[in-house]
This record gives C-alpha cells, structure tokens and sequence, in this order.
C-alpha cells in the first residue's frame, strides 16, 4: 500500500519536474530560468527522501541537507549576478 | 544603484552556523555513516563562500585571516606526518590503528588515527576551493 503511494508521489515529483524544465527551456528572461532551477532542486530533495523511503535505507538524509544548501548558495549566486554583474565584490559600496 | 543587502546579510549571519555545523557533523560522521573529510570540507568552504557572497572579499579577509594556500600546506603535512607515524612503531607506512579512551564528558569513546588523516583531507579541501574561488573573484 504504502510503495504504491509512494510510486505516485514519485510520479508526480517527476511531472512537475518536468514542468520546471519546461520553464528553463522556454522561460523568456533569465530570473524565471533561475527560479525554476532553484525549483527543481527543492523537488530533487523531495525525490531523494522518497527513495530514501523506498530503498528503507537512511544514508541518504545527509544528501537533502545537502542539497537545499547547495541550491540556495547557487541561487543567490545567480541573483547577485543577475542584479549586479559580479559575484563576489571586492569592497562594498552601500 | 545602491542596493539593499539587509535581509541576505542577515539570513547568512544565522544561516553560515548551521552549515559550518553541518560541514562539522559531516566530517565527524565520515567514519560510520556517509561524510568523511572531503564532502565536509567542500561544505565549510560552502559556508564561506556564502560570507563571500552576502559581504565581500574584504571583509571575509578580516573575519578569516588566513592565507589559504598554507592551510592546504599545512593539511598535506598532517596527512603525511600521519603516514610517517606509523614508522614509530615499526610498521608500514600509513598504517592505522585505533583504540578505546575514558573521555571525562562523551564516556567510553573509540579514537582513530585515520581521524588526523582526514583533517589534512579536510584542510586541504578547503584550502584548495578557497584559493581557487578567491583567484577567480578577484576582478581587474
């Protein structure tokens, strides 16, 4: 009972990956290409604790920290591009 | 333009703690669940390319002085010196052992050599990111 649920929880992570996929490819300005891959990065974590359920296994926990880290320092490193032309200033202005 | 950075200064003030004691946890973990000195250096690095990011490299330079080409230095020597002192007692060379100790706060707690090992991985890790992402960042 609970595989099967679990089947569908993972087939629909999947579709609405693909959907931010879409929106990579097609989204018409560089903010939205951005959002979208800080999405599908909060979905891969929810993918892999659902294989983590799947496989019944543990070692896999310290991935989604892991991962949420990594996107949100690969997302602000986009934005702060994205706002200000470099990443890592060598002295503030403001 | 001036901009703003109030609100991801301050996220990254709270935020740098938890990674730093993720990356230590990570590293401490490494001998029986997954982690180990490399995934753990990659994240305190991660944690300060962060400061990188929110402040700047000026800054990051007065919180952190250290030059860090030498903590990659210093991190080979500790892996080597841990290879060498296998030689001491008379056995090849990065042969590890381990025992039990009586630690007053944690109790009965078992202590690796391959630990000291795994600080020069971690140090040179960090030291090796570090160089490269301060070389590149620096514009001009």
């Amino acid at each position: 009972m609970i595989d099967v649920l679990l089947n569908v929880a993972l087939v629909l992570l999947s579709v609405s990956t693909l959907g931010f996929v879409y929106r990579v490819i097609k989204g018409p300005t560089t903010p939205d290409r951005v959002i979208a891959l800080d999405a599908i990065g909060i979905n891969l974590i929810g993918i892999t604790a659902i294989t983590c359920i799947v496989l019944r296994t543990q070692a896999f926990l310290e991935v989604i920290l892991l991962l949420g880290i990594l996107a949100f320092i690969g997302t602000v490193a986009f934005s702060k591009f994205i706002e200000k032309g470099v990443i890592i200033e060598d002295e503030r202005k403001s | 333009m001036r901009t703003n950075d109030l609100i991801l200064q301050t996220i990254t003030k709270i935020v740098i703690f938890i990674i730093l004691a993720f990356s230590l946890h990570l590293f401490f973990a490494g001998h029986y669940t997954p982690g180990g000195g490399f995934i753990g250096g990659l994240m305190t690095a991660a944690a300060l390319v962060l400061l990188l990011l929110a402040f700047d490299a000026k800054t990051v330079k007065k919180i952190f002085p250290v030059d860090f080409k030498k903590v990659t230095a210093v991190g080979l020597l500790i892996a080597v010196f841990t290879g060498i002192g296998s030689f001491i007692f008379g056995v090849p060379f990065l042969t590890h052992t381990y025992d039990y100790f009586d630690i007053p706060i944690l109790g009965e707690t078992g202590l690796a050599t391959a630990v000291l090992f795994d600080i020069g991985v971690y140090l040179v890790v960090i030291g090796v990111t570090m160089t490269i992402i301060q070389t590149i960042g620096e514009d001009e």
